[in-house]
């Protein structure tokens, strides 16, 4: 018997989580800079005014910066699931495999072609026909995005698939199913319109950087304008979409959920508080130090004052049997790959919802095989297995906190900006030009940790209930991981730094004296030290 | 025939349509690549011929993601177990592909001669890597490659990677496929470029298909004295997509030649594989460059084609576990799946198709050095 090597599966997982976070920073920018710059580029074909085609360049040569690396480190996810997770590509890759390469078809390809034309077609084409293809590039870059939720929200709430001990995985049986699942749906709405907010802020905290050094004047007042409306109306769907999201999770993803919030123990509604601040420990499982406001908790998750919430203990209790009705079909599933018989079948169907738990019960298994577990050895593997059900509380738990910190100061502060901007009184409210500068990066910060949130909530899953983490991982040994990831550190940092020296380059030099000679990045941070 | 099987077989079709395409198209920037430094031997040529594909590289590379994409779909258990076995080269073949993208949209950026001569070679290795380690992964699936499956689904590779990589004849159809991208990219470069990048371009790429040429027919002769695959005992080709069971499976020298012998119009296929590569060359050689990429199409047909004659059924055979070879029968998706796939690309591809000549149409007529030069768009 091969055994699954526990360090491979951590080292995958890092490595995963790894590439996929760092991808993450390019792509929310180009989601809503694609937006901005054929908004930008529409008012240009119009009115016909020189300027804003300046600004549609300028911002639009930003986006194709982040555009190639977000292109080259998009590569690195769709082969991560074939060189690492081969056992989740086997096990889910009928469906998930489906969405991708939808996505290749219908959306990546329409916008890695037509980002050449709008790059190089400026003086090959009418006015007309380049806004089109720039609206091309926006639709391609967001109907991405689309698929690749869609794939997201089947590991989390698996829609349209069922299991088939005959090939044994879950096979693709709805495609509407799949689409439409309402999980697919709010997690695109609430991730593009991020991604909506990481561009508006980008360009207010360049146009604010202009506006403070007195240059570009026109160009930023504009600018800071589109980009401040636009991430207004953006950051209340963000919130909104949040909130769907939430009560989504509470249905189908209770594990998540009760991790979210901390809570150990059942709520008990209406009273139950919401912990603003706790510091749960996941292996004594309870939280240190909380500080909780009652009656928010349960109106926020359930939209109602009489529904509780499962706490992680009673979520761990109603697990035990789900455990020993997964060993049942594990083992069942086993035999009948030898025997075929229509028996082994009867037993695997009876059990089957509880599969994923017979999996999970692997772990603690005489070598990882279920069927080696004794009548008198049971209760300890499913003692053992029930914690197993809950993911990372600490890292769930403040990861959604941090994310909803900076989602609610996205708002307050677009609305500042809106205001002061609609008034035209910008460039006499110097303050809030300095914080538009340094909330460049906030954004940014709060998809990656609603990524955490999302996917950390998700454990021990791949497949949500269906498949465990710990089986997913390709068979690798512990030096092929240290390669890879070597290598993916040296490339990826090397490419930040190329980056950010390339972005703060473009940046300071402006759009219309391309030929000023730019000086150090620091320069920037000089500029800004003496007003903080 | 169900309808099951005729899924089956049309995707394994489209497979050998992807893998053209993707050879063909990615090929052809990555020759580009490859040649930079010694067709541009100044900084104005090297952006010329990086200008040249500019407009296109990236809708290029995309060929890329869907081959991988597709064969996720609808070969799920192929795709699983082919990229994780061949780790360390896909790593090695990601971390140059990720180097592309990047080189192109930085390199001329940044006016310092260090800067733009280390992405030179970033496009050197990013150009040759690739295109090596697609063509050395036909020439390990071809010897069989070790693995075995356990009841869950999980592969076990049985066969260091080393094996992998230091191969003769791996390394023989890796050089092919460099040599077949290099004409290629030369080709690209003769459509758009002006002289001097043209003549030296002319020469590389003449050379490039002849080399492809006599590399092949060496492959050919090769699969004579090389073990093959072949089924021992009739299969059942509506079985569910599982590699555990109901497949027979020996090693047999030669076996590779086998469906040739009985269906010797198949023959035709690496004939055509092999003329359309000289006249290609011979072509290039004349100045009919458009009538030589069209031929360079039907050279990539020619050997995906070849290689997909001598091995059906199998996709990646098996050298420890025969009887587990993932095949054309036992790696597929489910019928859904290839059915909603195949409406989605037959809606798709001839969109794709078209819009991508259109951009080509778009972009058409020679790239001078001094058009790069003064404009500001210009990679």
């Amino acid at each position: 018997m091969d055994l699954i090597n526990p360090h491979v599966v951590d080292l995958s997982r890092f490595q995963f989580a790894m590439t996929a976070l760092y991808h993450f920073m390019f792509v929310p920018l180009t989601l809503g800079l694609t937006f901005l710059v054929a908004a930008i580029e529409t008012v240009y074909v119009i009115t016909g005014r020189r300027i804003y085609r300046d600004m549609a360049k300028f911002w639009g040569h930003l986006f194709a910066i982040n555009f190639a690396l977000g292109v080259a480190t998009g590569l690195t996810m769709e082969f991560e699931f074939g060189t690492n997770w081969s056992m989740y590509s086997h096990f889910f890759g009928d469906m998930f495999g489906t969405p991708l390469a939808i996505e290749g078809l219908m959306a990546f390809f329409m916008e890695s072609t037509f980002i050449g034309l709008m790059v190089f077609g400026w003086d090959r084409l009418s006015r007309p026909a380049h806004l089109a293809i720039t609206f091309l590039v926006a639709v391609g870059s967001n109907l991405s995005a689309l698929w690749i939720l869609i794939a997201n929200a089947g590991m989390n709430v698996p829609a349209g698939t069922h299991f088939d001990p005959d090939t044994m995985r879950m096979q693709f049986q709805s495609f509407v199913e799949l689409v439409f699942s309402e999980d697919a749906q709010a997690k695109f709405v609430h991730t593009s319109v991020a991604g909506y907010v990481c561009a508006a802020m980008l360009i207010m905290g360049i146009s604010a950087f202009y506006l403070l050094r007195g240059r570009h004047r026109e160009l930023a007042l504009r600018s800071f304008r589109i980009a401040t409306l636009f991430g207004l109306i953006s950051s209340v769907a963000v919130i909104t979409l949040g909130d769907v999201l939430g009560r989504m999770d509470y249905a189908k993803q209770p594990t998540k959920i009760a991790a979210i919030e901390g809570l150990w123990h059942t709520s008990n509604p209406p009273y139950a508080p919401w912990a603003a601040f706790a510091l749960p420990d996941d292996a004594k499982q309870e939280n240190h130090f909380e500080i909780g406001i009652p009656f928010v908790l349960t109106p926020l998750i359930t939209h109602s004052f009489t529904q509780p919430i499962t706490g992680m203990h009673e979520l761990e209790d109603q697990a035990a049997p789900r455990i020993r009705s997964g060993i049942v079909a594990i083992n069942a599933l086993k035999h009948y790959g030898d025997t075929h018989s229509s028996a082994d079948l009867a037993t695997f169907r009876a059990h089957e919802d509880d599969m994923g738990f017979g999996f999970l019960a692997m772990r603690h298994s005489p070598n990882q095989d279920t069927s080696a577990i004794t009548e008198a050895d049971l209760e300890r593997v499913v003692h053992q297995t029930q914690p197993d059900i809950l993911p990372n509380v600490f890292a769930t738990f403040w990861a959604f906190r941090i994310m909803v910190a900076l989602g609610g100061f996205f708002f307050i502060f677009f609305a500042f900006s809106t205001f002061f901007s609609l008034r035209n009184q910008l460039e006499s409210n110097r303050w809030l030009l300095h914080i538009a500068v340094w909330a460049i990066p906030l954004p940014v910060m709060a998809t990656e940790f609603g990524w955490i949130t999302a996917e950390a909530g998700r454990q021990p899953w791949t497949v949500f209930n269906r498949l465990p983490t710990f089986l997913s991982s390709s068979s690798h040994t512990v030096g092929y991981m240290t390669f890879s990831l070597i290598g993916f550190i040296l490339l990826y940092s090397a490419l930040i730094v190329a980056e950010f020296y390339l972005m703060f380059r473009y940046a300071r030099r402006g759009p219309q004296d391309h030929t000023s000679h730019d000086t150090t990045l620091s320069g920037l941070h000089n500029a800004q030290g003496g007003h903080f | 025939m169900t309808a099951y099987v005729i899924l089956k077989l049309l995707w394994t079709g489209i497979l050998g349509f992807l893998l053209s395409a993707l050879g063909l198209m990615v090929g052809m920037d990555m020759g580009v690549g490859t040649l930079l430094r010694f067709v541009g031997r100044t900084d104005p040529e090297r952006r010329t011929m990086l200008n040249i594909i500019g407009p296109h590289w990236d809708g290029n590379q995309v060929w890329f993601v869907l081959g991988g994409g597709a064969i996720f779909a609808a070969f799920p258990s192929l795709y699983g177990t082919s990229f994780s076995i061949f780790y360390v080269v896909m790593i090695l073949l990601l971390f140059s592909m990720i180097l592309r993208p990047v080189a192109f949209e930085y390199r001329s950026k940044v006016e310092n001669k260090h800067w733009r001569a280390g992405w030179d070679v970033a496009f050197l290795i990013s150009g040759f890597v690739p295109m090596f380690v697609f063509g050395a992964a036909f020439g390990n699936v071809l010897q069989g490659v070790g693995y075995h499956f356990l009841w869950t689904g999980q592969y076990i590779q049985d066969e260091s990677f080393w094996s992998y990589l230091l191969n003769p004849f791996a390394i023989l159809c890796g050089l092919m496929s460099v040599a077949l991208s290099v004409q290629q990219g030369g080709a690209m470069l003769m459509l758009r470029a002006e002289e001097p990048i043209y003549s030296r371009a002319k020469q590389y790429s003449s050379l490039g298909g002849l080399v492809a040429a006599i590399l092949f027919v060496i492959g050919g002769v090769w699969m004579h004295s090389m073990k093959g695959f072949m089924l021992t005992a009739p299969v059942d080709p509506n079985m569910p997509a599982n590699p555990l069971h109901g497949q027979h499976v020996a090693m047999v020298k030669g076996a590779w030649l086998t469906h040739f012998t009985a269906h010797p119009l198949l023959w035709l296929i690496p004939i055509i594989g092999t003329v359309c590569m000289v006249a290609s060359s011979f072509c290039l050689r004349r100045d009919h460059v458009g009538l030589a990429w069209w031929l360079g199409a039907g050279s990539w047909i020619g050997t995906i084609g070849t290689i997909g004659a001598a091995m059906f059924p199998f996709l990646m055979p098996s050298s420890t576990a025969p009887d587990q070879s993932l095949s054309t029968w036992n790696a597929t998706g489910s019928a859904y799946g290839l059915t909603a796939m195949l409406v989605v690309s037959s809606i798709f591809i001839p969109i794709i198709l078209s819009y991508t000549s259109w951009c080509y149409h778009v972009m058409r007529g020679r790239v001078s050095v001094h058009d790069v030069i003064n404009s500001h768009d210009s990679y």
